[in-house]
């Protein structure tokens, strides 16, 4: 994109192409010729990183695409059957929501290296706007994706985030139904979110070529923020940028899927598990985690206007940072103040992060408050400031002299390495699960599951038992809607043959129909129909259950949690905890007293539980000790049956899971492998650049 | 964009039987996809809501403005909150009124918001008594 280019292809097809279309001399001037400066670090690898989550993500996307219904009646359920029927529907799902996670971890990574290294400055001004346009439309979309699957959290951040517009003046209001397509969000919202969701990675795809464009006209800037003078300043970028490139986003592959394998809902919310209801809003909304420190912004400013234009105007100001720095240095390296303030300013990011995700209350406002005149200080303060006074060390001649001055003390890129990832792990300290079961409850004990850690295998009995428990106890009550009976002799299972499912479906009647007459009838089951459900509809569930409907319990262990806390939630990520749910439902089977504590009323028709929010439960205590004869000869006590049927409701809410893990340890040692030899090959390649 | 010829149909205005409300009981009913409050005041709830200083309020509005003459027990609301649109929940908050999980705002007993973020009252839709027992919104 630099040129003209005298490239010439040897072979004499290519040749005549060439002749009428200069493709491969593009291809060549930018990606092979295209001198790069030879003192990049690896925080230059993002881009690369960032082009190929990019791709990723519409690839996975347009394959989802195929099996996805945007209706709001459906979606959810469609979601579901993705992950359990379509082949390795759970790895494309895994790999979409996750990859979106991912995708903004590189993005604000790419964003504050810019900021870092003043990559901003003159003249790389539309270089810096095309990006910060590129992250609002990444901003858009993924809140777009984020409501597709239709669960509660989905329904519940597009309400809110869709509100935000009735704040403008005057036709707040008409553009908010606009954008809702009716008089709520509803069938019509999630149709053309569906359908924009599917354009914006498109218009991105677009605004990214221009951006890359904008790149190789102006060139890279580099760790030392001077211009490549001579030839020696730089290196060819096929193939010493290439191969950094591909050591880059081999590593960043590690990060995704210790993700997509072994913690695919530590990003997510557990409220998304329960399907969308417009009665009920959770108790505590939090958006995903990319959002925080923005959402942090909008709620520490008491006026609803006023909170929206901070919110957007937080964004909006990073369009004009070229013109509030105006430091003639560019690289903060030599900056020695502004050096302290960017690392300030990084923590405060992480920190408005952290209060996006805490209840909008006492301390945690104030905190809200100061932090976002920080954040505006930092732009508007700060920096214009800093260029007037601020004394800034000299700076190299050139490129290569940098470089030879380094040569001595080569550490940087293990303190980098370092300092990403206490970056990224900090930045998921908005991941937090919501504050679901925490309120006015104990904290659900721990418990030792044969499913949990990177090899957990159900433990085929446990399953067997579980099904018998559901089977005789809870079923008379609660669903189990999204499985089968075939389910029951499929691999990673609760071990049944085929011919065992078939006769197991047998013994339940299956309502079907209509027949030729027109009515309907009953029959017994086939090994494709789906557990029944004991109620026809959920009104039916809430008058016979006092008011309450007993929630589906195909979803259930992944649609509870309770709140980790700070630090937990960080250890978590690197000891795979995930067991909040199981853990969760356990401990509520368990925690039934009689005896209510002192200064507790119950409302009437409620019965006392430990671990249940609020403690007031109106399911009754649904077992008691041998209620449920086993034949292996476990015990058969309250404690046993609240573990089996927990074992089987995992399996229920995640079918793959053994498969999952499985090859998760397959891909992370061809993945090492290969990370490996990227870093060999890097080092022959560079091996007298340095 | 804007709303299909369906899902204006759809907004038509609906009636609604008041008769199985108790004193001190509310429904929900949904309206156009939106939940709406019917609440049957009871003469301690009118009686707070009429007490205050209306000058006072965030949003000054009278009881007597928001509700029918005539009909005092009965309070009709968008159960939708001003603030960013979550579900108030209703008999809860310091006001006996309503209470916003979301972001904490808390309405009274006539829907009038008294604290927190909410920038207006919860609005009041169009209805009218078909007779002493019914109402039609819309
Ligand atoms: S939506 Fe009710 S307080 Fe924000």
């Amino acid at each position: 994109m630099s040129g003209p280019s005298d490239y010439q292809p040897s072979n004499p097809a290519l040749q005549w192409i060439e002749r009428r279309l200069p493709i491969f001399g593009l291809i060549h001037s930018s990606f092979v010729a295209y001198p790069t400066p030879r003192n990049l670090n690896y925080w230059w690898t993002f881009g690369a990183i960032l082009s190929f989550m990019l791709g990723m993500q519409i690839l996975t996307g347009v394959i989802l695409a195929m099996h996805y219904t945007p209706n709001a009646d459906l979606a959810f359920k469609s979601v579901e059957l993705i992950v359990r029927d379509v082949n390795y529907g759970w790895l494309l799902r895994n790999m979409h929501a996750v990859g979106a996670s991912m995708f903004f971890v590189a993005v604000y990574v790419h964003m504050f290296r810019g900021l870092y290294y003043g990559s901003y400055k003159e003249p790389r001004e539309v270089l810096w706007i095309l990006g910060v346009i590129i992250y609002l439309l990444m901003m858009a979309t993924g809140f777009m994706g984020y409501v597709l699957p239709w669960g509660q959290m989905s329904f519940w951040g597009a309400t809110v985030i869709t509100n935000l517009f009735s704040a403008v003046p005057y036709v707040g209001e008409s553009i908010v139904t606009l954008l809702w397509g009716g008089y709520a969000v509803g069938n019509p919202t999630l149709n053309r979110f569906f359908s924009l969701h599917y354009l914006l990675p498109f218009v991105i795809a677009g605004v990214v070529v221009l951006h890359v464009w904008a790149l190789h006209v102006a060139g890279q800037n580099n760790p030392d923020g001077v211009e490549p003078k001579t030839e020696k300043d730089t290196v060819p970028f096929t193939p010493h940028a290439t191969i950094k490139d591909m050591f880059g986003v081999a590593c960043f592959l590690l990060l995704y899927a210790w993700f997509i394998f072994y913690m695919p809902n530590y990003l997510g919310d557990a409220d998304n598990y329960i399907p969308a209801n417009p009665g009920v809003t959770p108790p505590h909304i939090v958006p995903e985690w990319y959002y925080l420190p923005f959402y942090a912004i909008l709620r520490s400013i008491p006026d609803k206007l006023a909170g929206v234009i901070a919110m957007f105007g937080a964004i909006i100001i990073l369009c004009f940072l070229p013109w509030l720095d105006t430091a003639k240095t560019r690289s903060s390296k030599y900056r020695p103040l502004a050096k302290q303030f960017f690392w300030i300013f990084v923590a405060v990011c992480i920190l408005l992060g952290y209060l996006g995700a805490q209840p909008p209350e006492g301390i945690y406002v104030i905190a809200g408050r100061i932090l976002t005149f920080c954040y505006f200080a930092y732009f508007l303060i700060v920096l214009p400031l800093l260029a007037r006074i601020e004394k800034p060390r000299p700076v190299p001649n050139s490129i290569s002299d940098a470089v030879l001055a380094k040569t001595g003390s080569r550490s940087t890129p293990m303190v980098s390495t370092a300092i990403v990832l206490a970056l990224a792990g900090s930045l998921f300290a908005g991941s937090i699960d919501s504050a679901k079961a925490a309120e006015g409850s104990d904290k659900p004990p721990g418990n030792t599951w044969s499913f949990s850690g990177p090899f957990g295998k159900f433990d085929r009995g446990a399953l067997q038992r579980g099904l018998k428990v559901y089977k005789e106890v809870c079923a008379s009550c609660h669903g189990l809607s999204f499985v089968a009976f075939r389910n029951l002799a499929e691999p990673g299972g609760p071990g049944y043959s085929v011919a065992q499912a078939a006769a197991f479906a047998s013994e339940y009647k299956v309502k079907d129909g209509p027949n030729d007459a027109g009515d309907m009838f009953e029959r017994p089951g086939r090994p494709a129909d789906y557990f029944p459900s004991p109620f026809a509809n959920e009104q039916a569930a809430r008058a016979a259950n006092g008011g309450a409907a007993p929630p589906d319990l195909s979803l259930i262990t992944k649609a509870r949690s309770y709140k980790r806390g700070f630090p937990w939630f960080i250890f978590d990520v690197f000891t795979q905890y995930q067991e909040q749910g199981p853990d969760y439902v356990a401990a509520l089977l368990q925690g039934y007293e009689d005896k209510v504590p002192e200064g507790v009323t119950l409302p009437e028709g409620s019965y006392y539980n430990k671990y249940f929010p609020g403690h007031a439960i109106k399911m009754p205590k649904p077992i008691s000790d041998g209620q449920v004869t086993y034949d292996d000869g476990s015990p058969t006590t309250v404690a046993q049956y609240s573990k089996d049927v927990t074992t089987f409701l995992m399996w229920t809410a995640e079918p793959h899971m053994e498969a999952r893990k499985r090859l998760g340890f397959q891909v992370f040692v061809f993945l090492i492998v290969f990370a490996g030899l990227m870093y060999f090959t890097k080092k022959k390649v560079w091996a007298d650049s340095h | 964009m804007n709303p299909d010829a369906s899902t204006i149909a759809a907004g038509a205005p609906i009636e609604v039987d008041l008769s199985p409300i108790a004193e001190g009981q509310d429904i929900k009913v949904f309206w156009r996809g939106k939940p709406i409050y019917i609440s049957h005041r009871t003469k301690k709830q009118i009686d707070e809501a009429r007490s205050v200083n209306v000058a006072s309020l965030p949003d000054p509005q009278t009881d007597e403005a928001r509700v029918k003459s005539g009909h005092e027990q009965w309070l009709v609301v968008i159960g939708i909150c001003t603030h960013l649109g979550c579900i108030p929940i209703a008999h809860e908050g310091s006001y006996d009124g309503f209470f916003c999980p979301c972001h904490g705002s808390v309405y009274d007993t006539s829907g009038r918001i008294r604290q927190g973020p909410a920038p207006t009252n919860l609005a009041v839709p169009p209805y009218q008594f078909v007779s002493d027992t019914k109402i039609q919104i819309g």
